[in-house]
């Protein structure tokens, strides 16, 4: 048989997606970017040319030079160094706030679209609830309410953005539920866990996928936002967003002290953006072939 | 088979019987009113037969189905009354565990499209195997082993256990669909127009395949369908059944020969003729009444051209008009005590 067929029959569905991943240049170099920003925050002990908090009282705000390659800031510390330590942060909070998200809406979601009736109710009326607060709002009430700290950013930046991961798997859920494959799960005697955690979720997989992507991009930004204003991560540990807040006051005569930190982030936000839309095409079971 | 006379419920040799459902009523409560899906429903299914399962669309068929398997959507659908016998237990005792246990088990069913009744994300082995985990104690090894087994002896080579849905023809589909059915053993088969969604070459197939494995595996099926042609291909007896009741059940061969019932004649007259040239095909006037608002009395009356005034009132029961042949029209039957020669020249052929 013709290997180049024997190799397309061979395919899982995950190297369909990557498959179909490539031809898209923009997400791919999303990807590319996102994968060297997780690298970077993984090893930045060893990338970083001096730690985050090495305060160089001769060399305050430098301009970016052979010692310092992004320059100093208002302690003389070096920008750069503290952006790699920053990349760990911001990174990390994305993750694991969509992560807090994805899983207690998800659950939540899908209980809900599964169930229907009374419990689909209650649990989507204070989605609702939640919903009706503007986002950041919510954030902000949050994390001013458990204080600030690297946790308790997590936590806030999570579960305000629980109720939209709540829509779309109950959404998700509710669209596979009615299929027969469904019934017949059902009818060879799984029990409705099985059945949601086995048929129905890895099914759904797609919309909450790309939601999560962009989720990322959304909670770095809403982190920096939020230690912008002080209640996120605390000096001298390095965030992006603290560090633009920290270098907001000298952006007259040192301009370099927010630029660097904001284009990190808008790199961040944008590879993440390209990579998601790119998976939400890849993933559209209307272009399967 | 020994008929007990004077009875007006099917009679049963308890020995052989595999199921038996009684006065079964199964609605659809919705909030425009409430559909009689099922109304006072009897069959009866003895061990290693095949019952064909005939009707319209929207008679009660599948509704009938899933009440044997308690899969009902509930809500809006509710078991009113009735016993479902299985194996002598009554299904509709059991707690929903239990129902679980059985599921897959003994009780197995096909659905209608193979396309959608696969799980499109995992591997046709995975899919096998997962029943055998839910009912037997075996490793995912074992398990996956069994699928392998399974599937070659649906005629699908062993190497493409590994492959998922979209690479698999409607037809081999199915032949999977049928594998996951059988790989428990199951001692009841449900098939709920397995073949409706396949083209008419590759229906062959998989009714020939069906036919082979319910007897390899000894199991006792329910067909539904509304094509004569499949009934007289590989049932033993047969259920017409109309507005959710079973009009007339009989053995194959009686039913085809000499049909009672004026519902079972009109499905009958309504098959082209090959030899005959007609214009228009023989037509049941009118339609199958609305579950929502049945008739009162025998709710095929509106339609029947042999109506008489006590149907309008009276529900009638089943009577045995011969040997195991049974059915709910006492117009008919007493025409056709008082003249039986009007149904003697197809009797020849018996």
């Amino acid at each position: 048989m013709n290997t180049a067929i024997e190799q397309r029959k061979k395919r899982t569905p995950l190297m369909e997606v990557l498959f179909r991943l490539k031809k898209s240049p923009l997400a791919m170099a999303g990807l590319l970017v996102v994968i060297l920003l997780v690298v970077v925050a993984l090893f930045a002990n060893v990338l970083a040319p001096y730690s985050y908090s090495k305060q160089h009282l001769t060399h305050m705000f430098e301009g970016p030079s052979k010692n310092f390659l992004l320059g100093t800031d208002e302690f003389g510390r070096d920008i750069l160094s503290r952006l790699i330590y920053g990349a760990r942060i911001s990174l990390m909070v994305g993750f694991i706030a969509v992560s807090i998200a994805l899983l207690a809406g998800g659950v939540l979601g899908a209980i809900s679209g599964y169930y229907g009736g009374w419990i689909d109710n209650a649990i989507m009326r204070v989605m609702d609830v939640l919903l009706s607060i503007p986002q950041t709002l919510l954030a902000i009430a949050i994390a001013a309410s458990l204080g600030p700290g690297l946790f308790n950013l997590m936590i806030a930046v999570g579960v305000s953005s629980m109720p939209q991961y709540a829509r779309i798997v109950r959404s998700s859920v509710l669209s596979i539920r009615g299929m027969e494959f469904i019934e017949a799960a059902h009818a060879v005697g799984s029990s409705d866990m099985r059945i949601i955690f086995k048929h129905i979720l890895p099914n759904s997989m797609a919309p909450i996928i790309v939601q999560a992507t962009l989720g990322v991009a959304f909670a770095i930004l809403n982190a920096a936002g939020l230690s912008f204003i002080g209640l996120g991560i605390q000096p001298p540990y390095p965030e992006w967003g603290a560090m633009l807040s920290g270098g907001r006051q000298y952006i007259r005569d040192y301009p370099h002290l927010t630029l660097y930190p904001g284009l990190a982030i808008m790199i961040t936000i944008l590879a993440l953006n390209f990579l998601g839309d790119g998976l939400r095409d890849a993933l559209d079971p209307k272009l399967k072939r | 088979m020994k008929p007990t006379a004077k009875n007006d419920r099917i009679p049963a040799p308890e020995e052989r019987l595999l199921l038996e459902i009684r006065d079964l009523v199964i609605h659809y409560e919705t909030d425009d009113g409430t559909v009689h899906a099922v109304e006072n429903l009897d069959l009866r299914l003895r061990r290693g037969e095949t019952l064909g399962f005939v009707g319209e669309t929207g008679a009660g068929k599948t509704t009938t189905a899933l009440g044997i398997m308690r899969l009902i959507p509930s809500p809006p659908g509710v078991i009113k009354s009735g016993k479902i016998l299985f194996e002598g237990e009554d299904l509709l005792e059991k707690s929903e565990a239990e129902m679980r246990a059985i599921r897959g088990d003994k009780i197995a069913m096909i659905f209608q499209d193979p396309m959608t009744s696969l799980n499109p994300v995992m591997t046709m082995g995975k899919q096998i195997a997962e029943v055998v985990r839910l009912h037997r104690k075996v490793s995912e090894k074992e398990a996956l082993a069994i699928a392998g087994d399974m599937l070659e002896l649906v005629g699908i080579p062993r190497e493409r256990i590994h492959e998922y849905p979209h690479q698999f023809s409607g037809g081999m589909k199915q032949r999977v669909v049928i594998a996951i059915a059988l790989v428990c053993d199951p001692s009841l088969l449900i098939a709920d127009e397995p073949t409706t969604a396949l083209d008419v070459t590759i229906q062959a197939q998989v009714l020939n395949l069906m036919k082979k494995l319910k007897q390899q595996f000894s199991a006792s099926m329910i067909l539904i369908t509304h094509d004569m042609g499949i009934v007289a291909d590989i049932c033993d007896t047969v259920a017409i059944m109309y507005a959710g009741r079973v009009v007339e059940y009989a053995d194959k061969a009686s039913l085809f020969t000499c049909p009672v019932h004026p519902y079972t004649v009109g499905l009958f007259d309504s098959v082209p003729d090959l030899e005959d040239d007609k214009e228009e095909l023989n037509v049941i006037p009118g339609l199958m009444p609305d579950p929502m608002d049945l008739p009162q009395g025998c709710t095929f009356h509106p339609r029947c051209r042999f109506a008489v005034e006590t149907c309008r009132l009276e529900k009638p029961a089943m009577k045995e008009v011969a040997p195991g042949h049974f059915v709910a029209c006492p117009v008919r039957a007493k025409m056709l005590r008082e003249h039986p020669e009007q149904n003697a020249g197809n009797e020849g052929e018996n």
